[in-house]
């Protein structure tokens, strides 16, 4: 028999405090029809975070523990549907109450966890060649508001090769949720897609548990040995509400408003990344907008130390610096035996050129050393960094040595003489 | 002793208040008791008769009225033969047992014997009638490469006690009783081979402590020449995101050229563990032949796992080490990332309600990251080894930005800084160790003198390409041109090091010398070049042949006759 309590004490923000007994941390309970979290107790008073936002709840409003933490519904019906971020049906589908499962579940054991070894194929060169996707890899986008990120981020979840795909939206505009929706099912990807979508006008609370919802679905399905790739839009959002519930709880905060915790708080969502051994795996592909294009706000900054690399995306095209695949190594090194080599070369001559560009707008004697590498730059950037360009990566790298040829002497290059033996395209050159 | 109970009284996140008959100590473990499940947590506050815990593990569940069991013991770590190769959590869990156990995910409250279950050959070093203390060694045990003693509880009080009895030489259970003890009051203490030492309490059953003044050699040009670090000492590694902090360790702990390696994870990607777990296995350590593995101990709290072990596996780690240095080894330890071992002392400042300082850090951040650096050491032991305790800390300042309290308070204490630069990793400059704003206060395996001259030219090189940022290349003088070209080829052939290429990766002392000779050879001589597409055309190659060079194994016919070519290829432009 549940015990209804009806005496609130006190309503600040979104956390309502009840007198009540026998209440446990982390329970579920019915503010009057909206759901709501034990969040601290003291003695027998109970602070709970009210989902839906305490407007309009009244101090003798009944609230009933359910004496079970929050739980989200996992089966293969989930399968291309839409829930909103307390994992209420946003279609018009039937609300799924079977085989309910914790949400925000315990940290997978590092003993059991596999070296990260199956390249993800995007045909974005920038991507395949400069900063492999890995499987298992957790990777934001970081990107200034205006870039398309969430049209880079639903053509990789096209292109990629996986069973299920999660989206998680959190303060999505309405029109980028309908866009993401109907170029999924354009493309024939939403009947293995799962969404759980906040938009900016739903409750703040909302959005702290979409990445909690979609990660703990995908990781069932990736238990049940399904690659899982799972798309989190925007992060800074739920960094956000992070802030917004924090403060509201009078925490001290640390970094421009934000809490403390706040490295915590997106390690443990981004930290479910895994590869399982005998069974499937978790990639997760995250953006994470700059405010004012700041990498060192603390949101992009903490992402940085949390995630293995980042693109950077601006102007339109992925930033070959700063962008960073950190497991691309695992990876590369398989698929040809130039790669590494013509990657890591390739880069350091178009740091090269941007030093000549900067030369040359300041209206210095460009060399012929300077010309070289700005014709190489021009190349480099419309052949290769084009978001449009879409070639499987074999090509793009013997794209990259024709570049090189038609730019430079062999020597130029920074490249080991065994390697431009074999691979130069103009074989007299190199005498 | 009689246990003293109590009973939950408030939760906020990890820290509950309990309140508690009878009396409690300060950093005392004790245990809240829920589902049938025990879980660990450490009293950091006594207040008014409430005593507030932190939890380790995750706290959901809990509910007031939950019964708490104290245990009157320090946090503490168990010692023993069967460390070496082991995974621990911060609590000194060993995960693989805990994974067999309990699967894929991590369960709360399940705590593991980090001894190994089984018996060990022993040999005893001392007979009835000897008079110990505590810290001396009793007998051995061969555990992999090591002699491995076995010692009296470092925290024995008293200097009065003698060997009653002791086992003969045989297989004995790790657990069984080897040895008795007694005082001069009659009371008794039985001995077996593992002990308990208290985390935050340092080991100091040692002679004197001596100045760190013999390199750790780590085989990266960079370090050992330019930024040595001393065993002994201790070295930071701040860095912004992307730099290379964990890679550069995982050389340092792949090539180190220590007896054992501590690597904590704190409060890191766990794919990072992972790496060092497949890899270390499969990799020869070349001073023994046998697996790295053998030598390595892994402390791993990930960014994922319960913020307030996170805390403890800094501490446990360090209490490792310096129980291996009390048996006269060299030990390192690596952490990775102090950062967030900080982080995780303003989570609980916080939920404490202390005042806070800079950042939200608590105010005894600095005295805190102070006295963890200070166990690091070298020290004459009592048998009259010389031991060593090495700590690298890697830093994550927020936003790459060094002046953030946990950089400032760290650079206080450490006595070499490498700090890793986003310019230089940006431009693929592998290990980004910047060389000009790096510092170390050990010296290295080549001649410091000729060091600084090359640093010189270094520091020189780089003005002049600041300088020729304002006038243009044609408003540079040949001369200064090819001092900025020395600069560059130094900094492109010594500085800078291939790790993912199998030669070049680690490069000992004896090469780096050999190579270094060459290089400042080349360095201090003047060349008959004048025009300035001629000059870096010359050494564009001369960076070709040494890096060429970098790629042929050591002392081999290849190696000498590469070596033979750069130095005929420069001297046929030099001038005299």
């Amino acid at each position: 028999m549940q015990k209804v309590y009806t005496k609130i004490e006190s309503i600040v923000g979104n956390v309502v405090t009840v007198r009540a007994k026998d209440v446990r941390l982390g329970d579920l309970a019915l503010v009057g029809d909206s759901y709501a979290t034990v969040i601290k107790l003291d003695k027998d008073v109970v602070s709970l975070q009210v989902f839906a936002g305490a407007q309009g709840i009244g101090t003798n409003d009944p609230i009933r523990f359910l004496g079970r933490p929050m739980m989200v519904s996992f089966s293969e019906h989930l399968l291309g549907r839409v829930f909103d971020g307390a994992g209420v049906p946003r279609d018009n589908g039937p609300a799924l109450t079977e085989n309910m499962i914790p949400i925000g579940g315990p940290s997978f054991n590092p003993a059991k966890r596999i070296l990260p070894k199956n390249m993800i194929r995007t045909g974005i060169p920038m991507i395949d060649v400069f900063n492999t996707l890995v499987e298992s890899q957790k990777l934001p986008i970081f990107s200034i508001s205006g870039e398309p990120y969430n049209a880079l981020l639903s053509r990789i979840a096209l292109q990629a090769e996986v069973d299920v795909i999660v989206l998680g939206g959190m303060g999505l505009k309405y029109d980028d949720y309908l866009t993401f929706r109907d170029t999924l099912e354009k493309g024939g990807a939403m009947s293995h897609t799962v969404m759980f979508i906040h938009t900016a006008a739903d409750p703040t609370v909302e959005c702290t548990l979409v990445p909690d919802m979609a990660l703990a679905v995908a990781e069932q399905f990736a238990l049940a040995g399904k690659k899982v790739l799972v798309l989190l839009t925007d992060m800074t959002n739920f960094a956000d509400a992070q802030k917004e519930m924090a403060i509201t709880m009078e925490q001290v905060p640390s970094n421009r408003g934000y809490p403390g915790d706040l490295y915590s708080c997106l390690a443990s969502r981004y930290e479910k990344a895994v590869d399982i051994e005998g069974a499937g795996s978790i990639t997760i592909l995250g953006v994470t907008t700059m405010p004012g294009d700041d990498v060192t706000h603390p949101v992009p900054d903490n992402t940085g130390y949390i995630t293995e690399g980042q693109y950077y995306l601006k102007n339109g095209h992925i930033e070959p610096f700063g962008s960073l695949s950190r497991l691309k190594q695992n990876v590369n090194g398989k698929t040809r035996d130039d790669h590494r080599a013509l990657m890591d070369g390739m880069i350091r001559l178009y740091s090269q050129y941007k030093e000549a560009l900067e030369k040359k707008s300041m209206g210095f004697l460009m060399t012929e050393w300077d010309e070289k590498l700005l014709k190489y730059g021009e190349l480099f950037e419309t052949k290769l960094m084009d978001l449009g360009v879409n070639i499987p990566l074999e090509d793009a790298l013997d794209l990259g040595w024709q570049i090189l040829a038609e730019c430079f002497e062999p020597n130029e290059t920074g490249l080991k003489t065994n390697l431009l033996k074999e691979r130069w395209p103009n074989k007299d050159a190199l005498n | 002793m009689e246990t003293v109970t109590g009973y939950v009284t408030g939760i906020n996140g990890n820290l509950a208040n309990v309140s508690f008959d009878g009396s409690v100590h300060k950093n005392e473990v004790a245990y809240i008791l829920v589902d049938g499940k025990r879980l660990k947590g450490e009293v950091i506050r006594i207040n008014n008769g409430v005593a507030s815990m932190q939890i380790y593990e995750m706290s959901n569940g809990i509910k007031v009225g939950d019964a708490v069991e104290f245990t009157g013991e320090l946090m503490s770590v168990e010692l023993g033969p069967g460390l070496l190769t082991q995974v621990f959590d911060g609590l000194q869990n060993p995960l693989p047992d805990l994974a067999e156990q309990c699967g894929f995910f991590l369960e709360r409250g399940v705590y593991l014997d980090p001894i190994p279950d089984r018996e060990w050959e022993f040999t005893p070093s001392v007979k009835v009638g000897d008079s110990v203390e505590a810290g001396d060694s009793i007998g051995s045990v061969p555990e992999g490469l090591f002699t491995h003693e076995i010692m009296v509880p470092f925290t024995l009080k008293g200097r009065d006690w003698t060997v009653k009895s002791i086992k003969e030489k045989g297989s004995y259970h790790v657990r069984a009783t080897i040895c008795v003890i007694a005082n001069s009051k009659g009371e008794e203490k039985e001995l077996s081979m593992v002990i308990t030492q208290p985390v935050k309490q340092a080991v100091k059953c040692y002679e004197e402590r001596l100045r760190p003044d013999e390199p750790l050699v780590t085989k990266i040009r960079c370090i050992d020449a330019f930024l040595p670090v001393a065993k002994g000492g201790t070295f930071c590694v701040p860095g912004p995101f992307g730099a290379g902090k964990t890679v550069l360790q995982h050389m340092e702990a792949k090539n180190g050229e220590a007896d054992i390696v501590i690597v904590a994870a704190c409060g890191e990607r766990a794919g990072e563990v992972v790496e060092i777990l497949k890899e270390f296995p499969e990799l020869e350590d070349p001073k023994t032949g046998r697996s790295l593995m053998e030598r390595t101990i892994i402390i791993c709290n990930t960014s994922s796992m319960p913020v307030a072990a996170r805390e403890a596996s800094c501490y446990t780690a360090v209490t490792l080490a310096e129980y291996y240095r009390q048996m006269g080894l060299d030990v390192l330890l690596l952490a990775d990332s102090t950062s967030r071992w900080a982080q995780a002392m303003r989570e609980m400042s916080g939920r404490l309600e202390e005042i806070p300082g800079e950042e939200a850090f608590p105010a005894y951040l600095e005295s805190t990251i102070a006295s963890f650096y200070e166990r690091a050491g070298k020290v004459r032991l009592k048998n009259g080894k010389v031991a060593s305790v090495t700590i690298g800390g890697t830093v994550s300042p927020a936003g790459g930005n060094f002046e953030e309290p946990v950089t400032q308070a760290t650079l206080k204490v450490v006595g070499a800084f490498h700090g890793l630069s986003r310019e230089r990793s940006d431009a693929r400059k592998y290990p980004a160790i910047h060389p000009m704003d790096s510092w170390s206060k050990y010296s290295g395996v080549v001649d410091m003198g000729r060091i600084e001259e090359a640093r010189a030219i270094l520091r020189r090189g780089n003005e002049i390409n600041q300088m020729m940022k304002v006038v243009g290349e044609e408003g540079t003088s040949a001369e200064d041109y090819t001092i900025y070209q020395k600069g560059e080829l130094l900094d492109s052939v010594y500085l800078q090091q291939n790790s993912f290429d199998p030669i070049d990766a680690a490069c000992s002392p004896e090469r780096q010398r050999e190579e270094f000779d060459v290089l400042y050879d080349a360095l201090m001589k003047s060349y008959d070049l004048e025009d300035k597409k001629e000059i870096r055309g010359f050494f564009n190659q001369l960076r070709q042949e040494f890096l060429d060079w970098h790629g042929t194994q050591f002392q081999t016919p290849e190696y000498y006759e590469q070596g033979k070519k750069i130095s005929e290829f420069y001297m046929s432009k030099a001038v005299e």
